[in-house]
């Protein structure tokens, strides 16, 4: 009984220590709606800022108390800086694509924070109180734990005054119901989301300063704790700070007393958590449904047929592409096997997400299931290269099916959360089966058959394949498929009212971008010779939402121009600069900036627009 | 901060200025090709890539190999497999390296040693610990230089088992590095003291540790002594709770790679006394080899090196001294020559073995204590690598034809 | 035969009686109106027989056939043609788009992945464009039109699927008074022309005693009459309920 009491107040502890990420999160996305990334890159910047006032100052408590303030403040200054040089600008743009700003930031200020604060990993030497713990039930219980306890309930209290008895409260939560209302009542909406993200920037800033006690400023925590405050948000309801506090005490005291039982759950326990809300709740523990947001249908572009000199482009584009081998070295070569790959996933998670209004964090999980698919076949069954070709879309549209089954029941930011829990199960099922899938170290010497060893043989391959699929998945949006599929996107009840049966087609969208993304991998696992877990990562999966936001959502050209644009940026920065990441994060927030639209799909409008004129 | 490429083109631009030297010799460089995860884990790659710019320095003012000078060309793999073999394809075919070294994560590693079997080109490890990397999935052109998880448990097992606890727990992060470490210390520990009991295990994610309920639950099995595996953020937290909730006090604990500077130095006057580890006492070497790599060090970059640093300059003495023997960087004459190849390293006198190309580059073993408000090693011994190999028919089973 | 039959229909929502005991039929070509007060149980009503409500009791038959708890497109199917309070349209596609994928759906052609859409029924979708006078707009998007336009594209693509029936949820809702008549004439004269029966439920009393050839009058769940524009005018009880609630003809 004694251990489960000092459990239950250690897991209550680390509850605390989520919910202060995660209620920042959930502030901003409840009004803004923005899907703000870069909010772990806050929580690191708050370590490290918290680290550089805390080890100067006087080492008592009320110093300490001081320093996490002050530190506080800081993020959120840099949170108002985000906001007004960057997503203010960005608002109008078409959904998520303050996701890829805020990706583009978190590549930044990885880089920023290692030449400002170097490479080693800054602890905070404790003093005395802070070491000291109380003896509860005959076991030590840390005080430091003691206080975060407080602390949780604290902040959830002092942000229900804020909301509840503040006139600026009261507008946030009329913003996070409604914000077109908020702006029809002639509030400065622009000062209001400013304000809103300033504070969930200082939550944040304050979480990473009162991570400092247990353990340690270092370069590798802003990823760590993004994926996490994002479940908790999620789980608890987008925008509702109470459920995310429930969503974290959940999280914390299921995994608390989840490793003593499974001591391996750790993968992936919070993910199977979400997955089990989500399928029982879809939007959530405390979540509402998401008001129909007003003025989407603007946003909607129409799908034109692709005009004469587009076409000749691509025409042209393909006979370069049939051409490269005769020019290109193996290098080059390689790096256009990888971008022509890139196209075929990025065309893949387009299919779904652009047409069939469903994006998805976890399109990683068919790339690397069709990966997996193709290295089972080749080591398992001793099967040959073209069957393992076949095998790679097969394994992952069938998953894509029974995963999608769950998965287009749910809308927006709730069903693309669904998506990376699944991505995430499946990752900790590749990465724990060590006797069959080699864990992380993966599954070596898938090469290709020795007709295609010769790397121009399997470029030729590739081009074939990821064409052929890419121009199949583009056909199909001018089919009746694809309108149907766009009728569920624009209008779910009217698609119901003319006789469209939406969960169906939702679900054969989502089968096919499966397959296809599968296919895309077992070619990517014989392009590499070896298929790891990293291919079903979260970093996989981010990368194909990056190409498909970078090249437009809402043009068919967008996927392509997308994943040529990133692969061809990255693999160009890898070679020539240490601070790529600085680089490449800054050439995404300009791209962002400079195309609202998504690459593909400014140049669109402009050139209509050039038309039309 | 020292950032390389800049010294490696200043390098670049002063043999360039030297023209006339170069020709003297006849020859271009030999080229290493280098690929590590300079941006994902830069705790340790960048005392690493330090590591290996002084040797490259040092070297080169000495001659060089074979009358020519050495460049290493490095690349950043961001810690993901597939774009190591990339650029590995672009060393080899762009580049023309002459070979493939580097890399830190084990999957990467063997990632890349399977290109480099595909296209028989000589790839020599640095960093990565699986001890796939030579024994089950080994081959004619793969080397690996340090310790390998094996190696790293055998070495503690002498002192764990002389802490004579019945009952003993593990942690360690939970992927294969961390499994192996656990395997080994179990199978190795069971032969060495019969009737040792294990009662209880935990796996925290890598990066992810909930430090407190896993010290709770260890501490619930009620054991004697610890086996820890965890590193970097993961062992300050670890830390920090176990200190607090007083979980290491009166048992024993075994820490695989602990004593090294870098996991060691974040847990400053926190660190645990009396913990057997494995590791780099840097403060307090006395070998003159050692103490002359320090200094030469700390002249270049004004630090401590890290055992990255040691692994890091080791890397490239053991690739010359390979040139030196095969006499020739051809591929075929190198997998030849480099087996028995013996090198100097920071730690003394190494070889590559040519039974399995395991290097026989060692690590200290000793206790971990408190100096001055700082974390150090004492009591410490060096252990060749030669002495935590299996037998060698054992090395010849797991090892493929 | 009528067209549609429904019997004692009943819904509640927590304890709450919204629709209590409704009875009616609609017989072919007629066209009927559903008006009451607000909170009748108008829009209940109307969402137990388009199959986005289940009722609680009672029974509705299509041509004699029984659709109860049917689902919205299943009701489509069976030959129910809707329109929307808030018009429904597919802004991503022209107009032109918006009535070819009714008519796909109508002929089965959904799960088709080859063949372009555009060359599938254009020329019907062009006839029901015509019928409604939206032939010259078939190329623009439908996110952009004005809202009468968006009505009437509602209109053709309801009449896609050959409906025998028509359920239109208050058709001139945000419609200028002048429009809504010539909306609901134009609606009068093509299912007329069809024998296609319409149910609407309308607050402008304009159009429903312009219009309508026959009237149902509902207040708090229970239909209180039934009759002709005349009957119903004359109908005390009626004037009660929309005397008594403070509603006159035309309100808004």
């Amino acid at each position: 009984m004694d251990f489960v009491l000092v459990q239950l107040l250690t897991g209550l502890a680390a509850a605390s220590s989520l919910f202060l990420v995660a209620s920042g999160l959930t502030v901003i996305f409840g009004v803004t709606r923005v899907v703000n990334f870069s909010h772990g890159s806050l929580y690191m910047l708050g370590a490290y800022i918290g680290w550089s006032l805390l080890t100067r100052l006087p080492r008592e408590p009320e110093w300490f108390a001081l320093g996490v303030v002050a530190t506080a403040l800081a993020t959120g200054g840099i949170g108002v800086l985000l906001e007004t040089t960057l997503l203010r600008r960005i608002y109008r743009a078409p959904e998520l694509l303050q996701l890829l700003a805020t990706f583009g930031v978190v590549l930044m200020v990885q880089d920023i924070v290692l030449k400002l604060w170097g490479p080693a990993d800054l602890s905070l030497p404790r003093p005395r109180w802070l070491r000291s713990f109380v003896v509860i039930a005959g076991e030590r219980v840390p005080f430091f734990d003691l206080v975060l306890i407080g602390i949780g309930p604290l902040v959830l209290l002092a942000l229900w005054l804020l909301f509840t008895r503040t006139r600026w409260g009261t507008l946030v939560r009329a913003a996070t119901q409604d914000r077109d209302m908020v702006a029809a009542l002639g509030v400065d909406q622009r000062l209001l989301f400013t304000s809103v993200f300033a504070l969930g920037a200082a939550l944040a800033g304050m979480g990473g300063a009162l991570a400092l006690p247990d353990g340690s400023a270092n370069l590798q925590m802003d990823l760590t704790v993004i994926t996490d405050a994002f479940v908790v948000v999620v789980v608890g309801g987008l925008g509702s700070v109470a459920g995310a506090y429930l969503a974290s005490l959940l999280i914390a005291l299921l995994q608390a007393f989840g490793i003593v039982l499974l001591p391996k759950i750790t993968l992936v326990l919070v993910f199977a958590v979400m997955a089990v809300v989500l399928v029982l709740r879809p939007n959530g523990l405390l979540g509402r449904p998401p008001a129909e947001a007003r003025g989407e249908a603007h946003v909607l572009a129409l799908i034109r047929p692709a005009s004469r000199a587009l076409r000749l482009l691509g025409a042209a584009a393909l006979v370069a592409a049939l051409l490269a081998p005769l020019l290109a070295g193996p290098f080059l070569l390689s790096v256009l096997t990888e971008m022509l790959v890139a196209v075929l996933f990025a065309a893949s998670l387009h299919f779904m997400m652009g047409p069939g209004g469903m994006a998805s964090f976890g399109h990683a999980a068919w790339f690397g299931l069709g990966a997996y698919g193709a290295a089972f076949a080749a080591k398992f069954l001793l099967l040959p290269m073209p069957a393992g070709l076949v095998a790679a879309p097969l394994a992952a549209g069938a998953a894509a099916a029974l995963f999608g089954w769950f998965v287009v029941r749910l809308s927006g930011v709730y069903l693309a959360m669904l998506t990376l829990a699944f991505a995430q199960i499946v990752w900790a099922a590749m990465f724990q089966s060590v006797e069959i899938t080699g864990g992380d170290n993966g599954i070596l010497g898938v090469w290709p058959a020795a007709w295609a060893a010769d790397p121009r043989v399997f470029y030729w391959l590739t081009l074939a394949l990821c064409v052929a699929g890419t121009l199949l998945l583009r056909r199909m949006l001018y089919a009746p498929f694809g309108y149907a599929l766009r009728a569920a996107r624009d209008s779910a009840l009217r698609a119901e009212a003319v006789g469209l049966d939406t969960t169906r087609i939702r679900l054969a969208a989502f089968t096919l971008a499966g397959t296809a993304a599968g296919l895309a991998g077992g070619l990517s696992a014989y392009s590499n010779g070896s298929v790891f877990p990293t291919y079903i990562s979260i970093g996989r999966s981010v990368d194909a939402l990056v190409m498909v936001l970078l090249g437009g959502v809402q043009t068919i050209a967008g996927p392509v121009v997308g994943a040529l644009a990133y692969t061809g940026l990255f693999d160009a920065l890898l070679l020539v600069t240490d601070l790529w990441r600085l680089v490449l994060g800054a050439a995404i927030v300009v791209l962002v900036l400079a195309f609202p639209q998504g690459i593909a799909g400014t140049v669109q409008r402009l050139w209509l627009r050039g038309r039309e004129a | 901060m020292r950032i390389s490429r800049r010294t490696l083109i200043a390098g670049t631009a002063g043999m360039l200025a030297a023209p006339a030297i170069v020709r003297a010799q006849g020859s271009t460089p030999i080229r290493i090709g280098e690929i590590n995860s300079y941006t994902a884990i830069p705790a340790f790659t960048v005392p690493y890539r330090m590591g290996w710019q002084l040797a490259v320095e040092q070297v080169n003012a000495a001659g060089g190999v074979l009358g020519r000078k050495i460049e290493v060309i490095s690349r950043d793999d961001a810690g993901r497999p597939p774009d190591a073999i990339r650029l590995a394809g672009e060393l080899l075919n762009d580049q023309k390296v002459d070979l493939l070294s580097g890399t830190f994560l084990s999957n990467v590693g063997l990632a890349i040693s399977d290109f480099a079997k595909q296209n028989r080109k000589l790839f020599v490890a640095g960093e990565p610990l699986s001890d796939a990397l030579v024994w089950e999935n080994g081959h004619r052109y793969a080397f690996r230089l340090r310790p390998s998880t094996y190696m790293q448990a055998a070495m503690l097992v002498d002192d764990a088992a002389k802490l004579n606890a019945k009952r003993w727990v593990t942690v360690s992060p939970n992927y294969e590095y961390g499994q192996s470490v656990v395997k080994w210390f179990k199978q190795l520990l069971a032969a060495k003291q019969p009737g040792v009991e294990f009662v209880g295990e935990q796996w925290p994610a890598l990066g992810k540790i909930d430090a407190g309920a896993t010290v709770a639950a260890l501490a619930q099995a009620k054991p004697d002594a610890i086996l820890n595996a965890t590193f970097g953020p993961d062992l300050t937290n670890f830390v920090r709770q176990g200190n607090t909730r007083g979980l290491f006090e009166g048992r024993g604990v075994v820490s695989v790679l602990t004593g090294e500077p870098e996991y060691l130095e974040p847990l400053g006057d926190e660190t645990p006394e009396g913990w057997i580890v494995t590791g780099y006492p840097v403060d307090s070497v006395t070998d003159p080899t050692n103490k002359a790599f320090i200094e030469a060090y700390k002249a270049k970059f004004n630090e401590l090196p890290k055992m990255g640093s040691v692994v890091g300059h080791a890397l490239i003495t053991s690739i010359v001294a390979g040139i030196a023997k095969s006499g020739s960087v051809d591929t075929e004459k190198m997998a030849d020559g480099f087996p028995g190849a013996t090198f100097d390293t920071p730690f003394g006198k190494a070889n590559w073995r040519a039974l399995d190309h395991q290097g026989t580059l060692g690590t200290y073993v000793g206790k971990t204590a408190l100096k001055g408000g700082k974390g150090t090693m004492v009591d410490w011994r060096y252990v060749d690598g030669t002495d935590a190999l299996p037998p060698d028919d054992v090395v010849r089973k797991m090892r493929p034809a | 035969m009528s067209v549609l039959a429904v019997a004692d229909l009943h819904k509640s929502f927590g304890g709450v009686r919204a629709v209590s005991g409704v009875s009616f039929a609609v017989a072919p070509g007629e066209m009927l109106a559903l008006i009451g007060p607000n909170g009748a149980g108008k829009s209940t009503c109307f969402n137990m027989l388009n199959g986005q409500l289940r009722p609680d009791g009672g029974r509705i038959a299509l041509d004699g056939q029984d659709i109860t708890g049917l689902a919205p497109r299943r009701v489509w199917r069976r030959g129910v043609g809707r329109t929307f309070q808030i018009t429904a349209t597919f802004a991503s596609m022209t107009v032109r788009e918006n009535v070819q994928v009714a008519l796909l759906s109508h002929h089965r052609r959904i799960w088709r992945f080859w063949q372009p859409t555009s060359a599938l029924f254009a020329a019907e979708a062009d006839a029901l464009l015509d019928q409604v006078g939206m032939e010259a707009q078939a190329d623009r998007a439908a996110g952009v039109l004005a809202y009468g336009d968006l009505k009437r594209l509602e209109l053709a693509v309801a009449l896609a699927n050959a409906p025998r029936l028509l359920l239109m949820d208050e058709p001139t809702a945000g419609m200028a008074p002048a429009e809504r008549v010539a909306l609901m004439q134009l609606t009068r004269d093509l299912t007329r022309r069809q024998h296609i029966a319409v149910l609407f439920t309308e607050h402008d009393m304009d159009v429903v005693f312009g219009v309508a050839d026959r009237i149902l009058v509902l207040n708090r769940g229970e239909l209180i009459a039934e009759g002709d524009a005349a009957a119903i005018r004359a109908d005390a009880r009626v004037r009660a309920v929309y005397l008594g609630s403070g509603a006159t003809s035309g309100g808004h």
